[in-house]
């Protein structure tokens, strides 16, 4: 190394270092701190926001709600009163329809995907996964629309669960597979060692052992569709009778929100906002059940 | 008193209702190497990240005493002040992944928004480079990711990053622990080239590497400074039955 | 013995149908929307996309102004919610990484993202309109209440949780010790995270805010209900219009004749497409970013 040549740097480098102690230290702390309540503010701002809209729906739906409200049908509009009965049994039912087609396909591609992590079928399908989760729901509609509509010639409940279940498709295998990835591969191999067939290994080792993760994701998704209009619309349609019959044309609470709330009737926008407000109680009772379940049953190996 | 650049008084560390460290008395003589010993779970790292104020990073830690940097307590000083006047060079090599070379070398000044001449800049790149030995290998590749260096050349840029800011002091944390031999025995020599510029405060759990760069030596035994002393007479003529200890390996 | 085998086999062949089920489903889709939207792909080529005229009953299909009634919307939703989302993910994983606080703002960011889009529509046609009404009359515009501005307003508020979710996995995923690293240089917390942070995660963040625009070029729902349902081309950002999604869900079960369908499931077709590139780039970062 050059001394002489490191000498003169170092005088040139002192100077600068005397610049340096000229710099104001207080402005930069009180931009940080600016920028720190900045922060808490847009916090509390999107809060306040979501507070806003859970008081509105609360506000408005909560006088709506009766006995009434839960075992009556919709009346004419200029009547009072009335329910959405209809509505309530069409969601449950569309919801254990989508439930019945989507849950073992679902699971049965997520324990494909633990399985076979890094081939190519894998890799599509993967991909596959990410196109459905990220299709707009009215895309659906039309296709099953295309699909189920068209070809029994009437709108059905049966057509609105099958939307639903597509909806549903991706979030339960990805979560299944999530959560089967943690089962660790020592377990699958005690169980094999000991002769158990590789089905039986999957189905009674691997797959209870993540069951946690596996509801969890069930629930996540139910509450997704729970409060899907848009795939209904072309599909169960809407019906303002009460209809148990899987080939007809089926209500459900979002549909009943989109139809009373434009229309120009107080009353329907009443039952509207109670059917938002029942809603909205479902998809959170979901939610925290789903969050309890997955802290409560959390794996640990 | 001239020559005393840093002064720890009474200084006792708090983890939670924890006790780390207690009532530490230690000061620092300008342009030499201290090497702070002592097994694991002594308190050396927390000692020097308290020089730093790096401890109020972490929740729940609190601090008795004084810290006096020349004549100030660092106490009493906004912790960037500190920080900028203290470097500090971390066990494992970490080079700011997103910036080159160049800009890893300067990024002190960039964070603290001081805005240099490109000129200026330059003077202090080479420079720092040179001083940690570095510049040699990296000169034609300035614009490169630090992140494509091997170990030792990366912990080197870190030391090079800290010596930029012309700190007066340079804290450095089990430096080696993360390198190879070969790369270990580099940064030995740099730090001792390195003496005649800054003052040098290491942690090591290495007893060799102790005794083979530094001119004092501290010994840490559960939270309690021990002895402090000379390498050579430290570890000749323990005055502490229990520095005897840990020297003939006793506490591992 | 062999009985065994062959239940293993039948199990394996169940998992790979299953696989493939899935495979063949998306190009079913793909499949039905070329299929269905053939006769108006065939009559009207290119300027399906570029005409401005959507007059179903002279049979004349041009889809510009839905095109424009989504991007702008989608955009200015954008526009608006990733300063919010970049302080929120800042919020929960920098300034308030755990406690009362950090639980609170994830609560709320998780509750937002539980809303159906059918009750934020209904909330922004009875509490957002009048208000936005209220706006325009002051400053002297025509005031529709419901438009692009309205619906652009709702969904960015409905785009939060994507961008401030991602964002915070990828702030939150850069190291400890480079940070360690920069605060020992002496930077404060807002340089830290201006000059180290926010680097760092850039890419991670892009595909956040990409992802969230995915959602809100397919929101159906909500800006159904408050865009004021327009065919004509918007002329400013407060005049009422119609998105790609909007339109499809106001006029599917409309139409009677054959090119009024296969126009409508045209556009079908084209958001599909837009929301399946703009997933799948963002998803591909996203996957970048965490090898990193």
């Amino acid at each position: 190394m050059n001394n002489e040549l490191t000498q003169n740097i170092d005088i040139n480098t002192d100077k600068i270092s005397f610049l340096i102690k000229e710099k104001k230290i207080k402005s930069r702390i009180i931009k940080d701190k600016i920028f720190k309540y900045i922060t808490i503010a847009g916090a509390l701002f999107v809060s306040l926001i979501l507070a806003y809209i859970l008081f509105y729906v609360a506000k408005q739906g909560i006088s709506s709600i009766n006995w009434n409200f839960i075992i009556e049908l919709p009346k004419p509009p200029g009547e009072f009163g009335g329910g959405v009965s209809n509505a309530i049994v069409g969601t449950l039912i569309m919801i254990a329809l989508s439930v019945i087609i989507a849950v073992p396909l679902s699971i049965a591609i997520g324990v494909y995907l633990s399985e076979d992590r890094k081939t190519k079928l894998s890799y599509w399908v993967r991909t596959g996964l990410e196109i459905l989760q990220g299709m707009p729901s009215i895309s659906i509609g039309i296709v099953v629309y295309v699909w189920v509509v068209l070809q029994m010639g009437s709108f059905s409940a049966l057509s609105g669960g099958i939307a639903l279940a597509i909806m549903m498709l991706p979030v339960v295998a990805k979560s299944t597979e999530e959560t089967l990835k943690m089962v660790p591969y020592s377990l699958k191999e005690a169980s094999l060692a000991l002769g158990v067939p590789y089905y039986k290994t999957i189905l009674k080792v691997v797959v209870p052992s993540g069951l946690s993760g596996i509801l969890t994701g069930i629930l996540i998704a139910v509450a997704r569709v729970a409060g899907e209009t848009a795939p209904l619309l072309f599909t169960s349609f809407g019906n303002p009778f009460m209809n148990v019959n899987m080939m007809k044309p089926m209500n459900s609470l979002p549909l009943v929100i989109f139809n009373y709330a434009s229309s120009p009737y107080k009353e329907w926008h009443s039952l509207a906002w109670g059917a938002s407000f029942l809603l909205m109680v479902m998809i959170l009772i979901l939610n925290i059940t789903a969050k309890i379940i997955s802290r409560k049953w959390k794996i640990k190996f | 008193m001239e020559n005393q650049v840093l002064n720890i008084q009474n200084f006792s560390f708090y983890y939670g209702e924890t006790q780390v460290l207690k009532d530490i008395n230690l000061s620092i003589e300008k342009n030499r190497v201290t090497a702070i010993m002592g097994p694991s779970g002594c308190g050396k790292t927390t000692l020097i990240r308290a020089i730093n104020r790096m401890h109020e990073l972490t929740e729940n830690t609190r601090t008795e005493g004084i810290i006096k940097l020349y004549n100030e307590d660092i106490f009493e000083l906004d912790p960037i002040t500190v920080r900028r006047k203290i470097g500090m060079v971390f066990q494992k090599p970490n080079p700011f992944p997103t910036m080159n070379i160049y800009d890893n070398v300067i990024a002190g000044y960039n964070l603290n928004g001081i805005k240099l001449k490109k000129s200026d800049k330059d003077i202090i790149v080479e420079d720092s480079l040179r001083k940690s030995a570095l510049w040699d290998e990296v000169k034609d590749n300035l614009y490169k990711k630090g992140t494509f260096l091997s170990g030792g050349q990366q912990q080197r840029l870190c030391i090079a990053r800290a010596l930029a800011m012309k700190p007066e002091i340079l804290l450095l944390d089990e430096p080696t622990s993360a390198l190879d031999p070969k790369a270990t025995s580099h940064i030995e020599e740099l730090i001792k080239e390195l003496r005649s510029y800054v003052t040098m405060l290491i942690v090591t759990h290495n007893m060799g590497q102790a005794a083979r760069i530094s001119n004092d030596a501290v010994f840490l035994y559960l939270g309690e400074l021990v002895e402090h002393g000379k390498t050579k007479k430290l570890f000749t003529t323990p005055q502490d039955k229990r520095t005897e200890e840990y020297l003939t390996g006793k506490f591992g | 013995m062999n009985f065994k085998i062959n239940r293993d086999k039948l199990f394996r062949a169940i998992l790979y149908g299953s696989a493939f089920f899935l495979i063949v489903l998306i190009f079913g889709f793909f499949i039905t929307f070329i299929l269905e939207s053939s006769e108006s792909l065939t009559k009207f080529g290119f300027g399906f996309i570029t005409g401005k005229q959507w007059d179903p009953v002279d049979g004349h299909f041009g889809a510009l102004p839905f095109l424009s009634g989504t991007l702008i919307t989608s955009f200015l939703g954008l526009i608006i919610s990733f300063p919010i989302s970049l302080m929120i993910a800042v919020f929960l994983s920098e300034y308030f990484y755990k406690g009362f606080f950090h639980n609170v703002i994830k609560t709320a960011v998780e509750l937002l993202a539980g809303i159906p889009s059918i009750v934020f529509g209904f909330w922004g046609l009875f509490a957002l309109v009048p208000l936005i009404r209220e706006f325009q009359l002051s400053i002297g515009i025509e005031p529709y209440g419901v438009g692009i501005f309205t619906s652009a307003i709702v969904l960015s508020i409905m785009i939060i949780p994507y961008t401030a979710s991602i964002s915070r996995e990828v702030i939150s995923m850069v190291p400890t010790d480079v940070k360690e690293a920069a605060y020992s240089l002496g930077a404060t917390k807002f340089e830290v995270i201006r000059k180290i942070i926010l680097p760092y995660s850039g890419s991670g963040i892009f595909a956040g805010a990409l992802l969230a625009l995915g959602r809100a070029l397919g929101e159906t729902m909500a800006v159904t209900m408050i865009i004021g349902n327009s065919n004509s081309m918007p002329t400013s950002i407060f005049s009422p219009g119609n998105t790609m999604a909007s339109v499809i869900a106001n006029e599917f079960t409309e139409a009677t004749d054959s090119t009024y369908v296969s126009a409508l499931i045209e556009i079908g077709l084209l958001l599909f497409l837009v929301t399946a590139l703009i997933n799948l780039v963002g998803k591909y970062i996203i996957k970048k970013t965490v090898q990193f």
